[in-house]
């Protein structure tokens, strides 16, 4: 169905939207720390989907973003490789100090 | 030959479902799979296809940058981490079945609700004609260069008000950026850092202080408790005592 | 190229035509990177060989065994393919796919020649760079899924390594891109084109140091001796690639060699002319006239049959050829110089390699960057200028097409009036910025033939 029309923004954001759901099941299930941080790049990728698509003049010739779509997208990729080198130095601290990467083991704090 | 000659210009849409197919496939494999290495190694996959369908939808820098920033930085950064703690016991962690259901049930509806937003608008759902020359000017990297340095030249002949002012560039939030990036570096190679007091330094007083220091804290918690314990303790303290006199 | 074999076959927008075209592109791109690797193997042989007072292989083949690599690599794949007990299967037999097929895939965006391209890209440089560097996670899965001790060591050295080099390789590349305003490899290298003079690494000299940095980081960069810790034989066996044997193995060294010549080709793109040769025969023999090009140009060549036929002109495809044979000449020469470092210098250690790179490099880029920007605000005299040498207009074949047609242009002029009638001072500034950097981004032939 989908290859004999032609791709419109709904298709892009139908990906971006699973892409998201994925990171945030990803997110809400891993133990890991570390699956969790990969869940917040699947959650940030698939928003970055969306500026993309909203962005592009390949798609939406007229009512596009243009380029404040692809800035935008820009930003929240340098942004995630911040927020990425961060989270990696908070789970190497987390490990050095409790000797796991268990987050459900990360409740010290708890009353 | 009339096979060959079918005319077939879905091209883009052959490379959309190809790039969504594994985009949203080596997705649901970071999500499944219980090795962690293996999820990263899904996920640099998935975040490539995607970089595949920014490069589709015209975006060929920011494809590029995914490709370089993303998937080549983040990536081995959290390779980098994912070997460091990689360890026989958190290799793999079983979830909770009851997370899994409540997860699934939550991320269901949510991916409904995003879902039924994204094909409600009329307006995005019908797809646009667009020729081949204005496909190759949309992939220009300049303009989103001097949007950077706040010039814009798309809104060039607008001249709103807020053009006017030049404030509709993105000089500012880029200054800010990169303010931003220059502080997470300092700030993660700070927490980062190897601690002087926990292991691997060569100063051997240090590191008698260090175990001393702990046996005197294990110590009073001992001491509440139970008197033979702490002796034991005191009796293992007294050689590095010696030790840290000379 | 689709265009083409839909006008032989009287087809219009086949997809038979695009699937072969894609097709005939990638096996010719294969063969760069396989014969590439069978020679590059020879000749780090002979080489060596010749550095240490050695003959190298003489057998095989005849007399300079130049079939010597053929015959090892018909041996290895003869061997078998083994998979250590404690590896990840998966993992360990997909990691040398990856590195062979992210070095493949840069091929894609660099151009051979003007128009010899498997995709023109506006952000090529940004583009090979970029997936050159996925070419570390093939090592560090390797070494990960391998179960072995060595192989992890040196799979986390290689990662540090390449990942700290990508900081001064990447300010070297910005050099370039910033003295010519694109990141179009193509245009790049065509604003070189001329008398050696004209080439980058002579423009100022900052860029003769960055130019060198670049190298040096490249060398890093593609984890060649002496930076080649991820296989120190001496400590870790083989590193990352221990386990390995047979066929994946000689993927490793396939996907090394034709890094190594990705990296060489784009120094020569970068900063020595790229397919331009230090005397412009094309130009001085007349193969490349203006008037003809203005039209058959590599645009019309993929728009329509009949633009193909005009730009298939035999003195347009012997130009072609010469840019060609004067890129793989020089990348050849970057792999040479590469061998030539190896076979000289000792291997560094781990704390050595780092303190190149975040002492010396980095810091070294950064002044070579900032020097270069100043020389280029200032608007010192180039080398070109220095010497008395005739400059030919390069021909902006792939590029006239594709930067904005000329009634865009103008009215893009006028929007600029426009908007500069606007009274205020601050806009003002800011407008008057953006029309000299418009200027000077697009027609920058102009700009800079006006010196001579």
């Amino acid at each position: 169905m989908l290859l004999i029309g032609t791709v419109s923004v709904s298709w892009y954001l139908a990906v971006g939207a699973v892409l998201f759901v994925l990171g945030a099941v990803c997110m809400a299930t891993k133990r890991n720390l570390l699956g969790v941080l990969m869940g917040v790049e699947l959650v940030l990728n698939g928003a970055n989907m969306n500026f993309i698509a909203f962005g592009s003049k390949v798609l939406r010739p007229e009512g596009s973003l243009g380029l404040d779509g692809q800035l935008i997208a820009l930003f929240v990729i340098v942004l995630a490789a911040a927020e990425a080198a961060v989270a990696l130095a908070i789970a190497l601290n987390f490990y050095n100090n409790h000797n796991t990467v268990d987050v459900d083991r990360a409740n010290e704090l708890n009353g | 030959m009339d096979l060959i000659a079918v005319a077939w210009p879905y091209w883009h849409q052959f490379f959309f479902v190809l790039f969504a197919a594994t985009a949203i496939g080596f997705g649901f494999g970071v999500l499944l799979s219980k090795n962690v290495v293996r999820m990263a190694f899904y996920l640099v996959l998935s975040l490539g296809s995607t970089a595949g369908l920014f490069f589709l939808a015209g975006a060929e820098f920011v494809g590029a940058m995914q490709l370089m920033i993303y998937v080549g930085g983040t990536m081995v950064l959290l390779i980098f981490g994912v070997m460091l703690t990689a360890q026989k016991d958190f290799i793999n962690m079983d979830t909770h079945t009851q997370d899994w259901i409540l997860a699934t049930i939550v991320g269901g509806s949510l991916l409904m609700v995003l879902l039924f937003g994204a094909f409600g608008s009329e307006d995005w759902k019908t797809p646009q004609d667009i020729t081949d020359a204005e496909v190759q000017a949309t992939k220009e990297a300049t303009p989103l260069g001097l949007a950077l340095t706040g010039i814009r030249v798309d809104t060039l002949g607008e001249s709103t008000d807020a053009v006017a002012e030049g404030k509709s560039g993105y000089l500012m939030p880029f200054i800010i950026v990169s303010i931003h990036l220059l502080v997470v570096l300092i700030g993660a190679a700070y927490m980062a850092r190897t601690k002087k007091l926990s292991h691997a330094t060569d100063d051997k007083s240090s590191r008698a202080k260090l175990m001393l220091f702990k046996m005197e804290h294990e110590e009073e918690q001992l001491e509440e408790e139970q008197y033979v314990v702490t002796h034991r303790a005191k009796s293992a303290l007294n050689p590095l005592d010696s030790e840290n006199e000379d | 190229m689709a265009d083409f074999i839909d006008y032989l076959f009287g087809i219009d927008d086949s997809w038979f035509s695009y699937l072969v075209a894609a097709l005939v592109a990638a096996v010719l791109i294969l063969h760069v990177v396989a014969v590439g690797a069978l020679l590059f193997i020879w000749m780090e042989r002979k080489i060596s060989g010749r550095i240490q007072d050695r003959l190298g292989p003489t057998r095989v083949g005849g007399k300079f065994g130049w079939l010597q690599t053929l015959a090892d690599g018909i041996k290895l794949i003869a061997k078998e393919d083994i998979t250590p007990d404690l590896a990840d299967r998966f993992l360990f037999k997909i990691a040398p796919y990856i590195g062979l097929a992210a070095s493949y895939a840069a091929f894609i965006a660099l151009p051979f020649a003007d128009g010899v391209v498997g995709q023109h890209l506006n952000t090529a440089v940004f583009f090979v760079l970029a997936v050159l560097g996925l070419e570390v996670f093939s090592v560090i899965l390797a070494g990960y899924a391998s179960g072995s001790k060595w192989s992890l060591f040196g799979a986390m050295r290689e990662a540090a390594q390449v990942v700290s080099y990508e900081v001064p390789l990447g300010m070297c590349v910005v050099v370039p891109v910033m003295i010519c305003g694109t990141m179009n490899l193509t245009t790049i290298a065509n604003m070189q084109s001329g008398f050696f003079t004209n080439w980058l690494v002579f423009n100022d000299p900052f860029t003769f140091l960055t130019a060198i940095i670049y190298f040096t980081c490249a060398t890093a960069g593609v984890n060649r001796a002496p930076f080649d810790l991820a296989e120190a034989e001496s400590e870790l066996v083989a590193g990352f690639h221990t386990e390995y044997s047979g066929l994946r193995w000689s993927l490793f060294f396939m996907a090394e060699y034709s890094s190594m010549f990705i990296v060489s080709a784009l120094a020569s793109i970068l900063f020595f002319g790229g397919p331009h040769g230090p005397i412009p025969i094309a130009d001085i023999l007349g193969l490349l006239p203006t008037e003809n090009l203005g039209s058959g140009s590599a645009q019309a060549f993929n728009e329509n049959a009949d633009g193909f036929f005009a730009a298939m002109n035999v003195q347009v495809m012997i130009a072609r050829v010469l840019g060609v044979g004067n890129l793989i000449l020089k990348g050849v020469i970057g792999v040479t110089l590469m061998m030539w470092i190896r076979w000289s210098f000792p291997r560094l250690r781990i704390d050595q390699v780092m303190t190149m790179c975040l002492k010396y490099c980095v810091p070294l880029a950064a002044i070579g960057f900032i020097g270069a920007t100043a020389w280029q605000y200032l608007d010192l005299p180039t080398g070109n200028a220095l010497v008395d040498a005739p400059r030919y207009e390069h021909h902006e074949m792939w590029t006239d097409g594709l930067s904005k047609n000329e009634s865009d242009v103008e009215a893009e002029a006028e929007a600029v009036e426009s908007v500069e009638e606007v009274q205020t001072p601050h806009a003002n500034d800011k407008v008057t910025d953006a029309s000299s950097v418009t200027v000077k981004t697009v027609p920058v032939s102009v700009e800079k033939g006006g010196d001579q």
